[in-house]
Parts: C-alpha cells; sequence; structure tokens
C-alpha cells in the first residue's frame, strides 16, 4: 500500500513514449480515467519545471492534478510529484523505460513522498486494517 | 449518507482489532450464531454484543434471529466501497496507461509505416 508498480510492455520505442510521458501535449491524451475534455494542460519538463492538467471526465466532475519534475532524462527516466489539487496527500512518480526487442518496457511507481511524515502515519495505521480487509476478500 | 460520510465509518470501525476478528472470523464460517462467535475471544458476552450493534450500524453485518439463535451474517459492500477507495490510485493509473499505451503503439506503427 506504500507504494503502487505497473509494468507494461510496450510496442512503442522509448522516445515515443517518453514524449507522451512528459509534453502537455502528451500526458493531455493519456492522463485520466476517461477521455472526458482536457481544460488546461501545461508542462515545462525540466529538473524543477513544474506541469498541470485539468480535465472533465465524462460523468462530469473537474479534475486537477499538478506536481513538479524532479528529474527528465530522455529517453529513460522521469521523476515528479504528483497531487489532486484540493488534496493534501502528495505522491512521488517515478516512470523508468528501458528499450526490449519488441518497443519498451515501463515501469510505473507511484509512493509518498518521503518527507511527508502525517501522511506516512496515517498509511501505517491503515495498513493493519488493510491486510486484513484484503484477506476478507481473497 | 454521502460516500465520504459511509467511509469514515466503515474505516472508524475496522479500527478496532475485536471487531476486525469478528469479521475475518465471519468471512471463514458465515452464519454464525452470536454465542459461537463470543466464544474464542476472552471478552463477555455483553461486550461481543456491543460489537455487533457497532458492525450492525455501520450495515457490515446483518443479525437475523430464528428461534432462540441469533445468526451473524457479513455483509460486504461498505468493505467493498472501502477496498475501492483504498486501490483508486491504482484502477486510475492502469486506465490510463491503457491509453497511453494505445496511444504509443498507434505512433510507432505510423512512423514505420512512413519508413522512420
Amino acid at each position: 500500500m506504500t507504494s503502487l508498480t505497473i509494468i507494461r510492455r510496450i510496442k512503442a520505442r522509448p522516445e515515443i513514449l517518453f514524449d507522451l510521458l512528459v509534453t502537455a501535449d502528451g500526458i493531455s491524451q493519456w492522463w485520466g480515467p476517461d477521455a472526458g475534455p482536457v481544460l488546461l494542460s501545461e508542462s515545462d519538463p525540466r529538473a524543477g519545471g513544474h506541469y498541470r492538467l485539468k480535465f472533465r471526465t465524462l460523468s462530469g466532475v473537474d479534475c486537477e492534478t499538478t506536481g513538479e519534475f524532479l528529474e527528465v532524462t530522455r529517453p529513460e527516466r522521469v521523476r515528479m510529484t504528483w497531487r489532486w489539487v484540493g488534496d493534501t496527500d502528495a505522491s512521488l512518480i517515478e516512470m523508468v523505460l528501458r528499450p526490449i526487442p519488441e518497443g519498451t518496457a515501463l515501469t510505473f511507481t507511484q509512493s509518498r513522498l518521503p518527507d511527508d511524515a502525517t501522511a506516512r502515519g496515517h498509511e501505517k495505521g491503515w495498513n493493519g486494517s488493510l491486510d486484513k480487509l484484503e484477506a476478507l476478500f481473497r | 449518507m454521502t460516500q465520504a460520510e459511509r467511509l469514515d465509518r466503515t474505516f472508524a470501525v475496522l479500527s478496532d482489532a475485536t471487531r476486525r476478528a469478528i469479521l475475518a472470523r465471519l468471512e471463514r464460517e458465515d452464519g454464525l450464531s452470536v454465542s459461537e462467535l463470543a466464544r474464542p475471544h476472552a471478552i463477555k458476552l455483553p461486550a461481543i454484543m456491543k460489537h455487533l450493534d457497532v458492525l450492525d450500524d455501520a450495515g457490515l453485518i446483518a443479525r437475523s434471529k430464528e428461534g432462540r439463535t441469533v445468526t451473524v451474517r457479513l455483509q460486504p459492500k461498505p468493505m467493498r466501497e472501502a477496498m475501492d477507495w483504498l486501490r483508486r490510485y491504482e484502477r486510475f493509473w492502469n486506465t490510463s496507461l491503457d491509453r497511453l499505451t494505445a496511444l504509443a503503439e498507434t505512433r510507432e506503427a505510423e512512423l514505420r509505416k512512413a519508413g522512420k
């Protein structure tokens, strides 16, 4: 629960994927739960640069997400902070691209920000409950 | 009651070890009687009854009376809702990465067609 990792093998070269991961045009096309309209997309993909994306889901809910790029190494690795506007919890997102014969292996990881002690405290409190919760659905 | 209020209530109810133990036991053996439920716990029946009231109020269990026996059953809905909340990021990113994959693979195919 403290981190989420998703690995995808994608039939596209790392450069194509990388630009979709960090550019305003790229981000606006895939972030979000559905193909609802993008209201605003800004990105300054370099260490210290910020991004902002506002979209409306097909069910009509407006969502805004923002963060700062910590590392932008084309076409290998991106590290950035990520949070919903209006939410106090911030996350760290890391995306690592590795070339494979059929294209790219993308490893996506979302974790808690290390300095977010309060959030970590909450997380700790829930972890025990979560284990039990999960046991109930096994 | 809003979804946020229901989640507050579910997580508050789950913050007690005895109540979690009761739920875990019911998950293995659904439909136990109150006295059967009380047996492995080192606490008195009235205390168990109190916990069952809390679980019942939060919609996590349902009690039914057959003769002199009260049977307790799990009600999965609030727990599912809590799990969905905990898994919200996983859902969000999996859906997003599906779209990313489709997009990148289309671009790659276009580039190859153009001989690049």
